[in-house]
């Protein structure tokens, strides 16, 4: 049961001609109207050689998010502004927002590309859908809302409000699927919890969380809390927003949608492509995008491909769960440590809470981590010894820990801010 | 049923395709559409072995064509309706249909290739009437039906046809795509070549829209009426949804 059955189970070897087509197509769109690209092209000596096949790609400079910044708002779109029916921005993770614009038939295909994900992870048409990402220029509530309502289930935009409002529209509206972020999921969860919600009282099935790095320590934890399954899946606005991979309910790799992205990993300091298997920053170019055809942007997402088929019968490539981003990754005394990985172990450890934050600080001339996470006693010493002690054989480095009390910590309505970067004078 | 990946034909030291890919899936009517001088022709032609490629690669059923002769692409099952109706004027309808047929004949399929001639006779059932009429004496469209006819005397699984509107009358123009879908539907693959990008994207699933000789969108027929671009430069409007 997929999305679009001829489409996402289509042979390797149909799956590589339509990639080379739009690629190719892709390319002359962005040479022909977009300056950037043919400045780009033509200093990489491109079109004089040309593409042979999908390797050749290689030879081709990256997109950076500086780039799309440098030709903020409207130079990096490949269509007149008339043609463009929609702006969103990407969601400024990092440093400022980039505009992002949609043809009509980019706005289609975003759609058909989430009821995909959607079906994958479990919904149907009779499916109630909470979406409960913020709604405005961040592309992950319209991209929810426009695919499941594409798929013909009932979407309920409640967007961002108080946890109290999120459940009892959940109990009320009985929704049978919650979309947003991971780390809203988790107040959600403890807020149920908390407020006496009886197992039961709610109908959620589905929970498709995405937007931030999650551990399957957190996946469990969520699973457990909510009582449903928890699929992630993976979108950047620059390209376009959600809809890119999701996992279906095997949950063993997200899904990459091949016949509208072009996905490579490249080792993140040589940028040379690493074998499939292998982490490593993650890079796409868009092969359908109308308005802002996207060439090789560096993602700084890590994750790794395969090309084994799955036992869902699509044959579209998978992508692991994403382990961190190249810019989150810690340096802590040599060793590269990621917010995730901290992650999973504190969700393991018995008496610590879900919620923490990892400050970073340079002393010494290396860099220093100090985990702070909540637990019901926080005056503890010896849980306090004892999840230094894994944490050290988890992350082969020692790492400071302090236990605060519950509900100290700024708790998530969006994408969770988890790592408090003090390393740099001019950082908060 | 064809698959083409990076073909570059040049005439002398113009380029008149670069790096063209695309390909047809059995049983569709897929298009190419592009303004004149586009390269739509050449490409056509080069499948069918009449214009030497310089690179690239084209499979047919699984098998590499290029540089293979036109008569063996014929045999193998592609047939090409070229543009401008060529049919012998000085000959009958009938006998224009049996040349095309005559590959099948020198292999001792004589009787079979009389019951491809009844096929294409309840396709075309004008061209059964006049069978003993010069054809050159046939009308615009009845010669175009014919030229057709002539192709699908081979039995081709995929027969490519180039411009087959052109200069015709529009309702002899809806008759002869209404006969496209005919011949799809009857189980034998369409590559349509066509500078009425409306009439045939409304035949096709598929198309590629070819600019100065590369391909510049690939999309289904759906997603090329809807596109900008597309409106503007061959649709002659912006329709909205």
């Amino acid at each position: 049961m997929t999305g679009q059955p001829d489409r996402e189970a289509m042979d390797r070897e149909e799956i590589v001609q339509l990639q080379l087509e739009r690629l190719e197509a892709t390319l002359n769109r962005a040479q022909r109207s977009v300056p950037f690209y043919q400045r780009r092209f033509a200093e990489a000596g491109f079109d004089a050689e040309g593409l042979r096949s999908l390797d050749d790609l290689r030879r081709l400079p990256f997109t950076t998010k500086r780039d799309l910044r440098d030709n903020h708002p409207y130079g990096m779109f490949a269509v007149p502004l008339r043609d463009v029916v929609r702006v969103h921005a990407s969601s400024g993770t990092t440093g400022l927002a980039t505009a992002v614009g949609y043809t009509r038939n980019d706005l289609k295909t975003w759609s058909d590309l989430v009821a995909r994900i959607l079906v994958a992870g479990g919904v149907g048409k009779d499916d109630v859908v909470q979406v409960a990402f913020d709604y405005g220029l961040f592309t992950g509530a319209f991209g929810f809302h426009q695919g499941a309502e594409r798929l013909g289930a009932s979407v309920i935009p409640v967007s961002s409000a108080s946890a109290r409002r999120q459940l009892g529209i959940m109990k009320d509206y009985r929704s049978t699927a919650l979309v947003c972020t991971p780390s809203h999921a988790m107040t959600l969860a403890d807020a149920a919890i908390e407020a006496g919600l009886k197992p039961g009282t709610l109908s959620l099935r589905h929970g498709l969380f995405g937007a931030e790095p999650w551990s399957e320590s957190m996946r469990a934890d969520l699973q457990a809390k909510l009582k449903l399954v928890a699929t992630d899946n993976y979108g950047l606005s620059e390209v376009g927003g959600p809809g890119l991979a999701g996992e279906c309910l095997d949950r063993r790799g997200l899904h990459v949608a091949e016949d509208h992205f072009l996905v490579e990993v490249v080792d993140p300091e040589t940028l040379a492509p690493v074998p499939d298997g292998t982490v490593g920053e993650l890079i796409v170019t868009t092969l359908t995008r109308e308005a802002m055809p996207v060439v090789r942007f560096r993602t700084h997402d890590l994750a790794s491909l395969t090309r084994v088929p799955c036992a869902c019968g699509r044959t579209m490539a998978r992508m692991s769960r994403v382990k961190g981003r190249t810019d989150d990754l810690i340096l802590v005394k040599g060793a590269r440590v990621f917010p995730s990985e901290i992650e999973a172990v504190l969700l393991e450890v018995e008496g610590t809470e879900p919620h923490y934050e990892i400050v970073l600080e340079r002393r010494h001339g290396g860099d220093e981590a100090l985990v702070r996470v909540e637990a019901a006693t926080p005056g503890d010493e010896n849980l306090r010894g004892a999840v230094e002690r894994r944490l050290a054989s988890e992350l082969g480095v020692a790492v400071a820990v302090e236990l605060v009390a519950p509900r100290t910590l700024p708790r998530s309505e969006g994408k969770a801010r988890r790592v408090i970067d003090r390393r740099r004078p001019d950082a908060p | 049923m064809l698959r083409v990946r990076n073909l570059d034909v040049s005439y002398g030291p113009v380029a008149a395709l670069r790096r063209v890919s695309l390909h047809v899936n059995p049983g569709e009517i897929a298009t190419i559409i592009g303004a004149n001088g586009a390269g739509k022709s050449t490409l056509l032609r080069s499948i069918a072995g009449l214009t030497p490629a310089r690179g690239g690669e084209v499979l047919f059923r699984g098998e590499p064509v290029l540089g293979v002769r036109t008569e063996r692409i014929v045999a193998r099952g592609c047939s090409l309706v070229p543009e401008g109706r060529q049919v012998f004027a000085t000959l009958p309808v009938r006998e224009n249909l049996m040349i095309g047929g005559s590959v099948r004949v020198r292999r001792g399929l004589r009787r079979e290739v009389e019951g491809d001639l009844e096929h294409v006779y309840r396709l075309f059932p004008r061209l059964q009437e006049r069978e003993r009429q010069l054809a050159g004496t046939l009308s615009g469209g009845e010669q175009q039906m014919l030229a057709i006819g002539r192709a699908l005397m081979a039995r081709p699984a995929l027969v490519m046809l180039d411009e087959p509107s052109m200069g015709l009358a529009p309702l002899v123009v809806k008759d002869i795509l209404a006969t496209v879908e005919r011949i799809a539907a009857g189980g034998t693959t369409v590559l349509l070549v066509e500078q009425n990008a409306r009439s045939a994207l409304k035949v096709a699933r598929r198309g590629y829209v070819l600019e100065n000789g590369r391909v510049v969108l690939e999309g289904t027929s759906e997603e090329l009426l809807q596109n900008r671009d597309v409106q503007r430069a061959y649709l002659g409007s912006e329709v909205m949804p």
